[in-house]
């Protein structure tokens, strides 16, 4: 089924962020997606970031750094936003693995030049609130906070598109194979 | 122009290209753990869908946590179980027979020189070594593997990596890597595959090919390939000895793998390990190396030898040396998993295993355990482990521990004298 895309923001200021960090090996004996649910970003170590918080509770989409996912090919990592309706990850850069797990769960791996994140990061400095909608056709993400809008364009592989169009690699790949 | 392993590979199994640069290849070997696979298995009967495209192809162990350490891991256990029963999948490798996924399958034949691989598990780039296309994927692309037999990819860029001069002794496949991710950084690989040349691999035997390619993921890699030669067909020739008359008829059939001399590289890197020194991580990243001496003298609580990346019968025997007619120090704990039933009958038969229990440590079965901190050695808060895994994250071997990267043979120096160290000061 295809998802929906943008909201309320978390901003995670540090590369590198690993699938460790997102969700630990520990949860990793639960069978179902739903179960991860709590344990979202809980190792994260980020001066400030309180996975508990009421910031990330809300947060639709997750803006950060390079090299984001790295490490482990768990799915769990995506999934655990998945089930916290965090559609949507904008980063400089992505881990291979990660990446493709987003688009083949339907979801958004958004890629930005590093000059385009620090505007998005600048938007958070004040009220912290910063709102960003996604418009998938027009390959398009307005970003609102502190009293200021941001717009760019984003650039998404034809292949990637046509997964979250069609709600995933599996949708996709049974209509094809 | 000529062509990479990797592209060659690529050219030989595309299904479809649906759009430019996207590339679907049929694949060979579907490789299936109890941690990444259940949900796959769910899904597929979720959508009616719980059917396998070719179970000779697919291949499965129980590794992670085995036995089951609680109610939850024997669900796990009992699902790929009970699917892998059900759709007849004849490599099914449970308690007793089970080995770390990295180490049975090659050990086993089931990778072969221009093969594609994929895993839900990150260090799949592994199997590279036998000049074959391995990659990690996540739960998704495993289950469209399992049920169709293709996997999609971004055709990947290649890196060349010249290994040149000798290694010196005490050095090991282990530190070779470090230092090349230490180069390359965590990310200096992404979307890339790590291509390794020159005569230090060529020197390497295929255990040592796999700790080489099994940390290319480390650097971001898709995989790590070594060339195919006379080592992978020496290594394989049990498996392969009615398919070829001989073993110059193997060699030749691998051959067409090899990279082409005038093949195009996204980078080409040379580095000369005649006067590399054994190295240790530092921080939380893998890229973060230093040489052990400058390590030396870093506290310890724990040592764990084994793993993926070094639980095979030469990391074992590497450390074994050390350890002969040595204690472990008071203040460690030592743990060695050897990474198969065959490589533990091995380590009995030689010897090895005595050593390993008169010098203290503890001698586990094969399983993934404590490198990831699922069981059978997790750490304690604000506590150190010297290990031969592949990642020192925070938290990884349990929240708040510590990990320092490093070669069985210094594993095994540090376990005896309590804080890192340079095993060649023996």
């Amino acid at each position: 089924m295809k998802k929906t895309f943008g909201g309320p923001s978390i901003f995670l200021d540090r590369g590198d962020i690993n699938t460790d960090e997102i969700i630990p090996a520990k949860y990793l004996t639960e069978v179902t997606k739903e179960a991860l649910k709590p344990y979202c970003l809980e190792d994260l170590s980020l001066d400030g970031f309180d996975p508990k918080g009421e910031k990330l509770a809300n947060a639709r989409v997750i803006v950060t750094r390079d090299n984001f996912g790295c490490g482990s090919s768990r799915e769990h990592a995506p999934w655990v936003f998945e089930v916290n309706e965090i559609h949507t990850v904008i980063a400089e850069s992505y881990a291979r693995i990660f990446r493709q797990n987003m688009f083949n769960c339907g979801m958004l791996a958004i890629e930005l030049p590093k000059e385009q994140i620090d505007k998005l990061f600048a938007l958070e400095q004040g009220s912290g609130d910063v709102d960003i909608a996604i418009n998938l056709a027009e390959q398009e993400i307005v970003a609102r906070g502190n009293g200021i809008e941001e717009s760019c364009r984003f650039e998404i592989s034809p292949f990637d598109k046509a997964l979250v169009e069609a709600g995933g690699w599996v949708e996709y790949a049974d209509a094809r194979y | 122009m000529g062509h990479t392993t990797a592209e060659k590979i690529f050219a030989a199994h595309l299904r479809d290209e649906p759009f430019q640069g996207t590339k679907v290849l049929d694949i060979d070997r579907v490789l299936c753990h109890e941690i990444t696979t259940p949900v796959a298995i769910a899904d597929l009967e979720w959508r009616g869908k719980d059917r396998v495209f070719d179970a000779s192809k697919i291949k499965a162990v129980i590794d992670h946590v085995t036995p089951a350490k609680d109610s939850k891991t024997a669900l796990q256990a009992k699902i790929l179980r009970d699917w892998a029963r059900r759709h007849e999948i004849k490599d099914f490798f449970d308690v007793g027979r089970n080995g770390v996924c990295h180490a049975i399958f090659p050990e086993k034949g089931y990778i072969r020189p221009g093969f594609t691989a994929i895993m839900g598990d990150s260090h799949t780039c592994t199997h590279g070594a036998f000049g074959a296309f391995a990659a990690g994927v996540g739960t998704t692309d495993l289950e469209v593997g399992i049920l169709k037999g293709v996997c999609a990819f971004r055709e990947p860029k290649t890196i060349r990596v010249n290994l040149n001069g000798k290694l010196p002794g005490g050095v090991y496949a282990k530190d070779v890597i470090l230092f090349v991710i230490g180069q390359l950084g965590v990310n200096g690989a992404t979307d890339r595959v790590i291509e390794f040349h020159g005569p230090v691999v060529e020197a390497m035997s295929m255990d040592a090919r796999m700790t080489l390619c099994n940390m290319a993921i480390e650097a971001g890699g898709t995989c790590g390939i070594c060339q195919p030669d006379m080592v992978t067909v020496e290594y394989l020739w049990p498996f392969i000895e009615e398919e070829y008359a001989s073993k110059a008829e193997a060699l030749a059939d691998f051959q067409n793998w090899v990279a082409d001399t005038d093949a195009g590289y996204d980078k080409v890197l040379d580095f000369d390990v005649s006067a590399l020194e054994p190295q240790v991580t530092y921080g939380f990243k893998p890229d973060c190396v230093k040489s052990a001496k400058e390590m030396a003298g870093t506290k310890v609580d724990q040592v764990y030898i084994g793993t993926c990346t070094n639980g095979r019968i030469e990391d074992l025997r590497q450390a074994a040396a050390v350890l002969k007619g040595r204690m472990v120090a008071d203040s460690v704990r030592g743990i060695v998993s050897p990474a198969t039933p065959k490589i533990f009958q091995e380590a009995l038969a030689e010897g090895l295993i005595q050593i390993f229990m008169d010098a203290g440590f503890c001698v586990t079965n094969p399983t993934c355990g404590a490198c990831l901190g699922m069981s059978n050695g997790v750490l304690a808060e604000g506590e150190v482990c010297a290990a031969t895994s592949n990642r020192n994250f925070s938290g990884r071997m349990g929240k708040g521990g510590m990990v320092h990267l490093m070669s069985p043979s210094t594993a095994a120096a540090t376990a005896i004298t309590g804080v890192i160290t340079d095993a060649r000061s023996f």
